[in-house]
């Protein structure tokens, strides 16, 4: 609990748009909520980025999340506690300066791949 | 100049080992201690399971009790102008509306996830739904008997786009346990349709709907390669 005038209600207290100049879409391509990113920087992985990279607070942080693992679009967008449009649009300039690389979900009509349905129960009952 | 990197040793030249960093090629993943070579070659692959029905039905209590993470919630800000809602007559008005969706997680093995999300409840933010859906594996359609109704728009939904659903009947302490054939004509589902009754606080219960509606995709898939 913060001892805040405010709270969620009052919304954001720094426009949001303004960490995308103002873009509400990305601009190269659409990320799936499941779209998987990770981190891909000439950099070692655990050397600070974003600073010598003259990267947004934000930005930065999306690479030091998934430096180490891949992670999906929804749970960046949650970890950073932004919303996903915002998220969207960092993602793209980040894949335009070739800092991320993203492999996105398999297309419906080449799923569900019959071994991969398979898998996904099996590992289900193993739970 | 090299002694930023600091797995590379910077005294040994030898650009003949196998560590040789190459800066701007499709690096080949640094390696970061724990990644074997398949994550590399195979990308990670996601899967997408819905968890839709009407509000209060017990999405998220579904959603957290078979994922390994808390359920996390991500925004979607929308901007409702020029999405058609209303014709306002040349007012430039726009609202902002903050969309809350809960997901979770579980993970199958390395390289292979499987994302379930709440839908959306009100009925004003079908649009979203339909980013959603695409390229879900499925849905779980949760019903409670008692409010049977809300979740008619879910169960069109998925049936109007062919995506694979399964009806979980939620059924709540007292709640009268209907038979599965009753709920199956109540809600005209096709005959193929599962209805399953659950206990959307267990895990184990969560557990049986989603094998039975990974299988029913499967099955559903196999009938439509071979037709």
């Amino acid at each position: 609990m913060e001892p805040n005038w405010f709270d969620e209600e009052a919304g954001p207290m720094v426009r949001l748009y303004a960490l995308t100049k103002g873009r509400t879409r990305p601009a190269t391509e659409a990320f799936d909520l499941i779209a998987m990113v990770v981190a891909d920087t000439p950099y070692g992985p655990d050397s600070p980025y974003g600073e010598d990279l003259g990267l947004a607070p934000e930005s930065a942080a999306i690479l030091n999340l998934c430096r180490h693992q891949a992670q999906s679009v929804a749970e960046i967008a949650a970890e950073l506690d932004l919303p996903v449009g915002v998220v969207r649009v960092l993602l793209g300039d980040l894949l335009d300066a070739a800092l991320i690389r993203v492999s996105r979900p398999v297309p419906p009509a080449l799923l569900p791949d019959e071994r991969i349905l398979r898998e996904v129960i099996n590992g289900l009952r193993a739970l | 100049m090299a002694s930023a990197h600091s797995d590379a040793p910077a005294t040994a030249p030898a650009p003949a080992t196998a560590t040789s960093t190459k800066p701007t090629t499709a690096a080949p993943k640094p390696a970061t201690s724990t990644k074997p070579a398949t994550s590399a070659d195979e990308p990670a692959l996601a899967l997408k399971i819905l968890v839709a029905g009407g509000f209060g039905v017990g999405k998220t209590t579904l959603v957290g009790a078979v994922s390994e993470i808390r359920p996390l919630r991500t925004e979607e800000q929308l901007t409702e102008a020029g999405r058609g809602v209303d014709d306002l007559g040349g007012v430039e008005q726009k609202t902002t509306t903050t969309v809350a969706m809960d997901f979770g997680r579980i993970t199958i093995r390395q390289g292979l996830s499987l994302y379930l999300f709440g839908t959306p409840g009100q009925d004003r933010f079908w649009f979203l739904w339909d980013e959603l859906a695409h390229g879900a594996l499925g849905a779980v359609v949760l019903a409670d008997t008692r409010r049977l109704q809300d979740c008619f728009p879910s169960v069109d939904y998925f049936e109007r786009r062919g995506i694979p659903f399964v009806v979980a009947v939620n059924c709540f302490t007292g709640a009268r346990k209907h038979a599965v054939e009753r709920i199956s004509t109540a809600l005209d589902l096709e005959a193929e349709t599962p209805v399953i009754l659950c206990d959307a606080r267990e895990r184990d219960s969560g557990k049986k709907v989603l094998i039975a509606l990974v299988e029913h995709a499967s099955r559903l898939h196999a009938a439509r390669m071979l037709s």
